[in-house]
């Protein structure tokens, strides 16, 4: 086991091999299934067919693709909204504290997914703790019904994916040289200004790392629309879990699936791009 | 953005509110464990009735037992296999694309199509399901973490130590075992306690690669069934448990990596 870095060595063969063997190839199984029939009691009928996506295009789950999009959007911009300016926040607090509040701004992304979600049911529930408040504050009327509505599954996205954003978006923040903001501001730039042309365009890498990661969890989520949407809000992850759970028809499911990687890869390209771009451009300015 | 934004107040205000939003949930929960009645409808003093409910409960137990079991398999093959991944990509001459793509794709992957492609797979292959296949596909994403974790510690690592090793005459074996694993052992236990960490919670993969049956059941899947049709007390006493352990041995990994920050 020694290091020459002049020879191939295989040390990292059976990590890849347990890759290759438990992801890889059942990803292409998985995907190969889209191309077939659906057999008469379950199962796959060994058949060529374009069908299975040509239903993923009909209006019914295209419909349900948009929705999901969309709410996964919601949950991206909100996320954002609230990642930024707290990021901005550590970054601008002294330096011997940023790594702490860093490391519990991250900590409840590592705890159970289920219990944070869980905690929102307790929150919201017409017997949850947010009624007995307002009941207890003097309000009368019936209790407000939060659970099971698309924004209570938005903010469960939200709360869930926030610590991510926050991190993203601060590892930008922390490496942008406060020279081009004084820089700006000796051009004679306003704070507003300053913050809009220079800090927001160099930290968009971060956000778009932020934003792509929600994102990309959030639509294939069955979990937060399960909990918190009580079933009422189907999500494209929740129709995958039916395809292969309940309606016994893999190769619609897998056709979802792939629908789903595509989505996923084409907002990670995008995203490599902008960052690409972004960091071209900041050379730029610091070579002026 | 203005001025008085990065003035100290405005600054805390938006980080007590951000910090708020993130905590408060989880401190109702834990309070809650405590309350006599176990429901948020009032306070009816301190107990832990629902601990010693918890104890009762052999379903939990079970689940508890089974979560330990595959955390504790897929973190040992895991540590092994993704810390030699990890050696492997560093000492590569020429940086491989489709190794970083291999390496990477665990962590973006969408856990439901992961979950399908896995179920598609065992049981095409006509394997029967259970704590064996959540193992095997808790080790994929586990490995993925320990690989980056202790890359990130092998991206510091002065490579000439090791030839000074070999120069003074120790064999390749000699040389891991006494010059490169103590140095890279911090970020080896801090990717095991992640992998640890990431395994217990992890529940949609494993509900998909459970099989049927109730004996496979883990703990994320025993909690999900749970909390599924709304509260049950005896729920916020096993989160404020779980969420205990995680956070401590997340604790303990932040930990042993910032030692590493200084070489």
């Amino acid at each position: 086991m020694s290091f020459n870095a002049t020879r191939p060595n295989l040390l990292a063969a059976p990590g890849v091999a347990w890759l290759v063997a438990f992801m890889v190839v059942p990803c292409v199984l998985v995907l190969s299934y889209a191309f077939f029939q659906r057999g008469v009691w379950g199962g796959v009928e060994y058949t060529f067919t374009l069908e299975n996506f040509a239903r993923v295009l009909d209006p019914l789950y295209a419909k349900i693709f948009l929705n999901s999009a969309r709410i996964a959007l919601t949950a991206t911009v909100v996320a954002i909204l609230i990642a930024y300016p707290a990021a901005y926040a550590i970054s601008r607090a002294p330096r011997m504290s940023q790594p702490i509040l860093l490391f519990f701004a991250v900590l409840p992304f590592w705890s159970n997914y289920l219990i944070r979600t869980y905690a929102w049911i307790v929150l919201l529930n017409r017997e949850g703790l947010i009624n007995n408040l307002l009941r207890w504050l003097g309000y009368t009327g019936e209790p407000l019904s939060m659970l099971y509505t698309e924004s209570a599954v938005i903010t469960g996205l939200v709360y869930n994916y926030l610590p991510f954003v926050i991190l993203a978006i601060y590892s930008t923040l922390s490496r942008l040289n406060p020279e081009l903001m004084e820089a700006s501001r000796d051009l004679g730039a306003g704070p507003v200004r300053t913050f809009l042309r220079v800090t927001l365009p160099l930290t968009l890498p971060g956000v778009a790392a932020g934003g792509v990661f929600v994102f990309v969890l959030s639509i294939g989520n069955f979990v937060t629309p399960a909990l918190l949407g009580g079933g009422r809000f189907q999500m494209v992850g929740n129709l995958v879990y039916d395809q292969f759970l309940t309606a016994n028809d893999w190769p619609f499911g897998a056709a979802l699936g792939a629908a789903l990687i595509l989505t996923m890869i084409v907002l990670l390209l995008l995203q490599a791009r902008a960052t690409a771009h972004a960091s071209g451009e900041s050379k730029g300015e610091a070579s002026q | 953005m203005n001025a008085s934004f990065s003035g100290k107040l405005p600054g805390r205000i938006v980080l007590l509110l951000v910090f708020g939003f993130l905590y408060l949930p989880i401190a109702v929960l834990v309070l809650l464990s405590f309350n006599d009645s176990g429901l948020p409808t009032s306070w009816s003093g301190f107990s832990v009735r629902w601990y010693g409910a918890l104890l009762a409960n052999t379903d939990i137990l079970r689940a508890a037992g089974n979560t330990l079991i595959v955390a504790v398999f897929a973190t040992v093959i895991s540590t092994v296999l993704g810390t030699l991944m990890a050696l492997g990509m560093e000492t590569r001459r020429r940086k491989s694309n489709g190794l970083e793509a291999l390496a990477f794709a665990p962590m973006v992957i969408p856990d439901i199509v992961l979950a399908v492609a896995l179920l598609t797979f065992f049981s095409r292959l006509g394997l029967a399901m259970g704590l064996h296949t959540i193992v095997i596909s808790h080790v994929i994403f586990d490995l993925a973490f320990v690989c980056s974790v202790v890359r990130a510690r092998l991206k510091h690592f002065d490579f000439s130590i090791v030839e000074a090793s070999r120069d003074l005459g120790a064999s390749g074996w000699t040389t891991f075992w006494r010059v490169t694993f103590p140095v890279l052992l911090p970020s080896i236990v801090a990717g095991a306690l992640l992998a640890f960490t990431l395994s217990v919670d992890e529940f949609i993969i494993a509900f998909f690669t459970a099989g049927a049956g109730r004996s496979s059941i883990t703990l994320p899947m025993q909690i999900y069934s749970m909390i599924r049709f709304g509260i049950t007390p005896e729920v916020n006493a096993l989160a404020t448990i779980v969420m205990g352990v995680s956070a401590t041995a997340l604790l303990i990994s932040q930990w042993l990596n910032r030692e590493q920050q200084v070489p």
